[in-house]
């Protein structure tokens, strides 16, 4: 286990869901919306803002009504918060772009069983204040968010040969189909995870050698 | 072993039911708010449609086909209805209809336009479908096949009952007769689909439009006067 930091400031709470515990490089959870919905950067980028959102609330709500829920029936309780929120951004996003809620398509309902919002609500909203829990949602969202366009650009470029629907190629580029592809997902993801994990090890690494050397 | 302690029920369900109740109405006023613009969108997405699949139109009329196979300028909506485009004469230049079938992923719903003078299908919309992103869905956008709908030939036989030849999906660059539909490689069975639903429907439709040519137009000019 990982030594907590004596002091934890509410930035902290954001910040930690972008890097050090990102739900996606790190965390590796709601693996379903992530290989599923990440073939283009902009289905990327709407489904993680969509995700977002809903952790925001369910936190903001769960944590505020921690007091008041009976252990015994926390999960249905956090399920029904969920699906609320869930069906609230779907009925957004299809008031905002018809075409947007037809590219996500069933992916949106199917942020209810994304087991990352349960997983705050249960292991943080429920234990924590309001404003840290408003906070962590908003960092994990966002990380969520960032991961989710790391992926969709890396495929939507070598798949489609664009970038938010714009052609990057010359006409003669024959796109790597196999990339917009479930398979092309668990690629992807598997090249990320390669580099965030090397990252992580070289700077744990560096921080053991800076600890030595100032002992 | 212990006995199970025994849990007061009535916080658990003042939790449940209070938490339900403040769920279904939040969900209540988003959906009341969020309808009328859904509703908007929608229409206007169709009316974009029927305007894409009949380039020649510029006022359309939505007809309800009755029980007894005649159409009448629809007043509440119905099940079975088309819709007729006019050009500025009021002449009436072609009929959009909507179809649906299975595609590969999802049921695909798309609105054609049907030209009588031509005996042609003039334009395709797709309105809703699942199809895989980026190959699936080229249906909708690779301009190839979709230079197939620009006048796919959709004639009746001697009977009129009939479309003299069935409309089919040929694979890429196999394309010899004007009723065949250029397919799209990597997206088979996508291509197909839409093939399978203009056959299936034109089939129905073009029949019972070119019967009742007279309604249509007739129906144009009621509302004209």
């Amino acid at each position: 286990m990982r030594p907590e930091p004596q002091t934890t400031m509410p930035t902290d709470e954001f910040i930690k869901g972008l890097w050090r515990e990102n739900p996606v490089f790190v965390q590796v959870l709601g693996m379903c919306p992530v290989l599923a919905v990440s073939n283009t950067a902009i289905n990327a980028l709407a489904m993680g803002l969509a995700t977002t959102f809903v952790m925001l609330m369910s936190n903001l709500l769960v944590s505020t009504l921690r007091n008041h829920i009976p252990k015994q029936v926390r999960i249905a309780t956090y399920i029904l918060i969920i699906a609320t929120f869930v069906t609230i951004v779907d009925y957004m996003i299809e008031a905002i772009s018809l075409e947007l809620h037809k590219s996500l398509g069933a992916f949106i309902s199917l942020i209810v069983v994304n087991c990352l919002i349960l997983g705050r609500a249960e292991a943080f909203a429920s234990k924590h204040r309001v404003v840290d829990s408003v906070l962590d949602g908003l960092g994990m969202g966002v990380g969520f968010t960032l991961a989710l366009l790391c992926l969709g650009a890396v495929r939507e470029v070598l798949g489609d040969g664009a970038l938010f629907g714009v052609a990057l190629f010359p006409a003669g580029f024959e796109p790597w189909i196999v990339m917009i592809l479930p398979s092309g997902g668990f690629f992807t993801l598997a090249a990320w995870l390669l580099v965030i994990n090397y990252v992580q090890q070289r700077s744990a690494a560096a921080r053991e050698r800076a600890g030595e050397l100032s002992r | 072993m212990n006995a199970p302690h025994a849990v007061p029920s009535w916080p658990m369900y003042r939790t449940l039911v209070g938490i339900g109740m403040l769920c279904g109405l939040l969900i209540a006023i988003v959906f009341q708010g969020t309808r009328p613009v859904i509703e908007r969108n929608r229409a206007a997405a169709l009316e974009r449609a029927v305007f894409a699949v009949l380039p020649a139109a510029t006022r359309r009329e939505t007809f309800a086909l009755t029980a007894e196979g005649s159409f009448v300028v629809e007043t509440e909506a119905t099940g079975r209805r088309v819709h007729a485009g006019f050009d500025a004469d009021g002449r009436l230049v072609g009929v959009a209809i909507e179809a649906a079938g299975m595609g590969y992923a999802d049921t695909i719903t798309l609105l054609y336009g049907y030209a009588p003078a031509a005996e042609a299908i003039v334009g395709i919309r797709v309105l809703t479908s699942k199809e895989t992103p980026g190959l699936g869905d080229k249906i909708e956008t690779d301009p190839a096949f979709l230079d197939n709908f620009i006048a796919l030939d959709a004639s009746l036989d001697a009977s009129g009952t009939a479309l003299r030849n069935r409309i089919v999906t040929v694979k890429r660059g196999q394309k010899t007769a004007p009723w065949q539909i250029d397919g799209i490689t990597g997206a088979t069975i996508s291509s197909q689909a839409v093939g399978e639903i203009l056959a299936t429907s034109a089939a129905h439709w073009v029949p019972l439009i070119t019967g009742q040519l007279e309604d249509l137009t007739a129906g144009a000019t009621d509302d004209a006067t």
